[in-house]
């Protein structure tokens, strides 16, 4: 058994910086790389390319990602967890495998796919038995937006990924699964941590919070002395060093940019946190309020003491559906009295909005360089600001009234207020609204299915 | 006598989204101005510094290992993620917004402040 793993940061989300986990294989040693590619709505633009193409559906860069860094991997036994299978694992995993093929790695590397998330085709079955799949926010029952549904996927936690691992994977792809358990099931798989070991399982999901947002745990977005934060440009993404008793160290890569500081740590902590007695995955409830950091060097803070409870009995389910359109629209006007100006073409473009008729579940007017972030908060602004953006959104069920008023923002430059710019940009564009559904499935409804095929 | 005092000289801070509702990590520069953060800070104070943006409830929840308290504003997002029209429907700004208000600390802590 290992003493201690490696488990590196590569994305933070799809469409964080490409060359990350580059560097994360290439700047030092480490035995896993994290990638997490699904944000809330995800699955629903990979379903609807799968739609339209069979053999898409998943996240299409994690290949291109794969040809630069897999024979590293191979060299150096890296493996990788990654959520890059989308609605479409098989796919991704044989794209991985024509890859590792034309790099002469056939027969060298194994991927280990995880499904059983992938709940679409069992929706009305399930709803007629019973289970109601109801919004947890608003405690709707699912029937409500049933002919709006666009995906549906359970959360799996660290076990199948922990399975794939101990059957030989060493690039294992996942459908829909949270971000703690790809950090988390390294760290089982390595040092056999039983399922009912709440503090360890804890412990290793507060690592995966910690790192699964990339460089926000090592100075990116870090308020805490922002000005100070060394070389920001080729900032490190951060690493966990996993030890069995379940403790570890929070670091990066030498000579790499950002830091590793308590203060930005305890920022990734709390970010996106509700209760923290009780964060709730598949695998375990882990309590923040048990959490203890130390320094152990330069750019290395040690995390200990972690406790948690047993998991729940129920799944997390991610289900997104058709909700609207909306588009958002901007001009900039400059100075003298530009917020004055920006505010008189509001009124204007809404008298127009009024006068044609338009009908909208929402229209929400910012001024950018006013109060867009702070609202009320921000006070009355400087009266010589040198420009402000007009900023109009509108929402509503319907696709036509949001289409028309695309086309009133433009003739606001040649029938509005004066010294207007800011629209090269062209006609803003309306916006299908795919909204997220999130509520419970228990856990005797889902089966994870693990595959590891060789190349 | 008490002094007024912005948090921003007292903590630093982080926010994001779960749906609708806005969370905000308030952290304190230095452990020993946490129990003042937990004294003045309460959610009905929070509730009332966001008032015209936060229009559900406020929850605190206390994370004394961390010299932390963490704040659910909810219904804050305008819908949240992809309903919103804001310009900040994940909320990233709700953590410098809080560390906007004013609380009163003693002239012993001011004074301390600057030890």
């Amino acid at each position: 058994m290992k003493q201690k793993i490696r488990i590196a940061a590569g994305q933070g989300f799809w469409g964080d910086l490409p060359e990350a986990p580059v560097r994360q294989v290439e700047g030092g040693p480490i035995d896993y790389l994290m990638l997490d590619y699904l944000a809330e709505v995800t699955m629903s633009i990979m379903q609807k390319q799968k739609t339209r193409d069979p053999n898409a559906g998943y996240a299409k860069d994690f290949v291109p990602l794969m040809r630069r860094i897999l024979p590293a991997c191979v060299e150096r036994d890296i493996k990788v967890t990654a959520n890059a299978g989308g609605v479409n694992v098989r796919g991704c995993a044989d794209a991985v495998i024509e890859v590792a093929r034309e790099l002469g790695l056939g027969g060298k590397v194994r991927i280990g796919i995880v499904t059983g998330d992938d709940i679409m085709s069992r929706l009305d079955e399930l709803l007629a038995r019973g289970i109601e799949l109801r919004n947890m926010d608003t405690d709707e029952p699912l029937s409500t937006v049933r002919d709006k549904i666009q995906s549906a996927n359970a959360y799996l936690g660290a076990w199948p990924i922990v399975d794939a691992l101990n059957q030989g994977g060493q690039i294992v792809i996942t459908g829909r699964a949270t971000d703690t358990g790809l950090t988390l099931a390294p760290m089982i798989h390595e040092f056999g941590w039983p399922e009912n070991d709440w503090n360890r399982l804890a412990s290793g999901t507060i690592a995966g919070h910690i790192i699964e947002c990339g460089a926000q745990a090592s100075g990116g977005n870090c308020q805490y002395e922002w000005r100070s934060i060394p070389n920001l440009a080729d900032v490190g993404f951060p690493i966990a060093e996993a030890s069995p008793d379940g403790t570890f160290v929070i670091t990066k890569h030498e000579r790499t940019g950002g830091w590793i500081i308590i203060p930005s740590i305890k920022e990734q902590l709390v970010y996106e946190m509700g209760d923290p007695h009780e964060y709730i995955t598949p695998d375990c409830v882990a309590d923040f309020t048990t959490i203890r950091l130390e320094y152990e060097g330069r750019d290395r803070v040690r995390v200990y003491g972690i406790e948690g409870r047993a998991a729940t009995e129920f799944l997390k389910v991610s289900i997104s559906y058709s909700a609207g359109f909306k588009a958002v629209g901007t001009l900039v006007y400059s100075w003298p009295d530009a917020y004055d100006k920006a505010q008189a073409a509001d009124r204007i473009l809404r008298s127009r909005l009024d006068r044609l008729g338009l009908k909208f579940d929402q229209v929400l007017t910012e001024f950018v360089g006013v109060n867009a972030t702070h609202g009320p908060l921000a006070g009355l602004p400087r009266s010589d600001l040198p420009e402000v953006q007009l900023r109009v959104g509108v929402r509503g069920q319907d696709r036509s009234p949001v289409e028309r008023f695309t086309k009133e923002i433009a003739p606001l430059i040649l029938t509005g207020p004066p010294a207007v710019t800011g629209f090269a940009g062209g006609r803003p564009k309306v916006e299908e609204i795919v909204a997220y559904w999130p509520a419970l499935i228990p856990k005797e409804e889902i089966t994870p299915v693990v595959e590891v095929l060789g190349t | 006598m008490v002094m007024k005092l912005q948090l921003t000289k007292l903590a630093h801070a982080r926010s994001g989204d779960k749906g609708d509702t806005a969370n905000v990590g308030l952290i304190a520069l230095r452990d020993e101005f946490y129990p003042i953060l937990v004294r003045e800070v309460t959610a009905e104070r929070v509730k009332e510094h966001f008032k015209g943006i936060c229009l559900g409830e406020v929850e605190r929840f206390e994370l004394p290992n961390l010299g932390a308290l963490n704040f659910l504003l909810h219904e804050s997002l305008g819908g949240g993620g992809t309903l919103s029209l804001m310009t900040d429907a994940q909320g990233k700004t709700f953590s410098t917004a809080l560390l906007r208000m004013e609380i009163e600390v003693t002239e012993q802590e001011a004074t301390d402040l600057h030890g």
